[in-house]
């Protein structure tokens, strides 16, 4: 399945951030900013782009995706269960005692999802584990990584992407979720990981700046990435924290907080569900 | 066991490890700038396709080696043991036995028999940190045959591995024909004056002391505990029973180790009175190794005289 339509893939990013909006109410804890911001990037790479297949979430040849910034989880879920990895009820049941659906990514219990994380800052050198042993078997995969503009304060990132680089990983794309916030503040004040491109670009990647709402740009982007050979691409992705809920853009409070009863019916009357 | 011939459990890693290489084609190989002194050189020689030099970036190769273990690959991850137990916990905890991977974290270069290098380099404290971790199995080796013999076995478990091996060459206690299981412990003699419970480097001080001991009338028994976890509380409870005492010995911190695992275990099962032999809440130094050893009693005569005493 590959989506081309423009319309119908905005319809889908939707669709994913009323999910979000969804788990994290029933859950009535889970972190909807960071969701939101990236709930485009995982419409494209899920319905536009990897090759993957619901029916069988381990064959050996698909490509995967590392959610390294792994609090992201409701936008994740939400993409799973819309490509029809497990029914969307099972939403409902985040951060549940008896839930799949994990507060950040489990491997282990929740179909579709190609590593654990939650860690800052590990996701990357998981994702070139496995573009090493794309190349190494010539399975030919692709591998795909979202990180935070905050999460890449972590070291473990830097000693990645040089590994990425060195090892010419082109089967790699890094998409950065550059919304901006993190939990303390503006990445500007807490801790500057400004100048995004210019650091992945002397690190030895193809840089590609997007808006990482618009699902043209982004595609296109996806697309160049596909040429590049001999180093792994960078998207850097400029987006909006809390994306599509009018009260929670650009919010910090609303990194890891859940919505109240009368937010949370705001929020879905905005995205136009039920 | 014999004294004359030595090798460091290290040394017999790297040549295992290219055996196994040219049998399972699934196994790859990753160091971080260490391959020199892992021994994992020798599977790089061998096998260049398959050996990833990953730098001076621990935490990134961990999590590199559990990525490749999601695709189908058997990673064996190499470094000292105070970088990869102390360096890459959060990567071990998180990345690799969370998702329960099949990584082997073979660590080199544990405790004060790292010698000159000092107490940046003398990890005393990997036992207890890899022990704790859910789904982690771990092994510490005494000999050259014991070695060998678990860098193969481990690969058959689905799931990550700590594998403690040491710098300093070592007696070879077994033969070929000795048999080795994953959570059974080893019991060497009979006596009923006391058990010592030994691991790595210190199983062979332990066997030591207990010929010596012998001569001077006094039998003891020695139980070499090679995996710490699963830890053989059968084995550990019939000694207790059998013999006066009970003392453990390793080149590692006495909290958290394997004088821990003993306790938690006789706590439990019989409450036994154990002296722990060990590094006693304080770092080590540099100094030559056998010297150091003897320095914090880590040694046959250490064993000696705790019994004597």
């Amino acid at each position: 399945m590959k989506i081309t339509d423009i319309t119908e893939l905005k319809n889908i990013a939707n669709n994913i951030r009323i999910g979000i909006i969804e788990e994290v109410y029933a859950g009535k804890s889970g972190h909807p900013g960071g969701s939101l911001s990236c709930a485009d990037i995982l419409t494209v790479l899920y319905f536009n782009q990897m090759n993957i297949n619901p029916e069988e979430p381990k064959s050996p040849a698909r490509d995967r995706f590392v959610l390294s910034k792994g609090h992201a989880s409701p936008a994740l879920y939400s993409t799973l269960a819309e490509r029809g990895y497990f029914d969307k009820k099972e939403l409902l049941t985040f951060r549940g005692i008896d839930s799949i659906l994990q507060g950040h990514p489990d491997m282990k219990h929740i179909p579709g999802v190609d590593m654990s994380t939650g860690s800052l800052g590990q996701g990357l050198s998981a994702a070139n584990g496995m573009a090493m042993s794309s190349k190494l078997n010539g399975d030919g995969f692709r591998v795909y990584c979202l990180l935070g503009d905050g999460e890449i304060e972590e070291g473990q990132i830097w000693e990645a992407a040089m590994s990425a680089a060195h090892y010419k990983l082109d089967n790699l794309c890094v998409i950065v979720d550059n919304n901006n916030l993190q939990i303390d503040g503006e990445i500007t004040e807490v801790m500057s990981s400004y100048p995004i491109n210019l650091k992945f670009e002397s690190f030895g990647f193809n840089v590609i700046n997007v808006d990482g709402h618009n699902i043209e740009e982004l595609i296109d982007a996806f697309n160049k990435a596909k040429t590049v050979k001999g180093k792994p691409t960078a998207i850097i992705a400029k987006t909006v924290k809390g994306k599509g809920v009018s009260f929670m853009e650009n919010q910090v409070g609303w990194h890891g907080k859940a919505p109240n009863e009368e937010q949370y019916n705001c929020a879905i009357k905005e995205l136009g569900g039920k | 066991m014999d004294i004359s011939n030595k090798i460091a459990t290290r040394e017999s890693y790297g040549k295992k490890l290219v055996e196994l290489g040219k049998v399972n084609k699934d196994i790859v190989v990753l160091d971080a700038d260490l391959a020199a002194a892992t021994k994992t050189e020798l599977f790089k020689k061998e096998f260049p396709e398959r050996f990833f030099d990953m730098g001076i970036a621990e935490q990134d190769m961990l999590g590199t080696a559990a990525g490749m273990a999601t695709c189908g690959k058997i990673p064996y991850a190499s470094t000292f043991a105070v970088f990869a137990a102390g360096r890459g916990y959060d990567q071990i905890r998180n990345s690799i036995c969370y998702p329960k991977l099949n990584v082997k974290i073979c660590a080199t270069h544990a405790g004060i028999s790292v010698g000159e290098d000092g107490a940046t380099h003398q990890m005393l404290e990997d036992i207890s940190l890899m022990r704790s971790l859910p789904n982690m199995t771990v092994l510490s080796v005494s000999d050259d045959t014991q070695t060998k013999w678990a860098v193969e076995e481990i690969c058959k478990i689905n799931g990550p591995v700590y594998l403690r091996l040491g710098r300093l060459a070592s007696p070879i206690i077994y033969d070929e024909n000795q048999k080795f299981e994953i959570g059974k412990g080893i019991q060497i003699g009979a006596g009923t004056d006391a058990t010592v419970i030994a691991t790595g480097l210190m199983v062979s001080e332990a066997i030591k002391a207990m010929e010596e001991l012998k001569e001077k009338g006094i039998n003891i028994r020695v139980v070499d505990i090679h995996t710490i976890k699963p830890i053989d509380k059968e084995l550990i409870v019939k000694c207790a029973k059998e013999t006066k005492r009970i003392i453990t010995i390793e080149d590692h911190s006495i909290i958290g180790g394997l004088g821990s695992a003993v306790c938690e275990v006789l706590a439990e099962e019989y409450p036994t009175k154990v002296t722990r032999l060990g590094m006693k809440d304080t770092f080590g130094k540099s100094g030559k190794a056998e010297k150091l050893l003897e320095y914090f009693g880590l040694s046959k005569d250490g064993i000696i005289k705790e019994l004597m005493s």
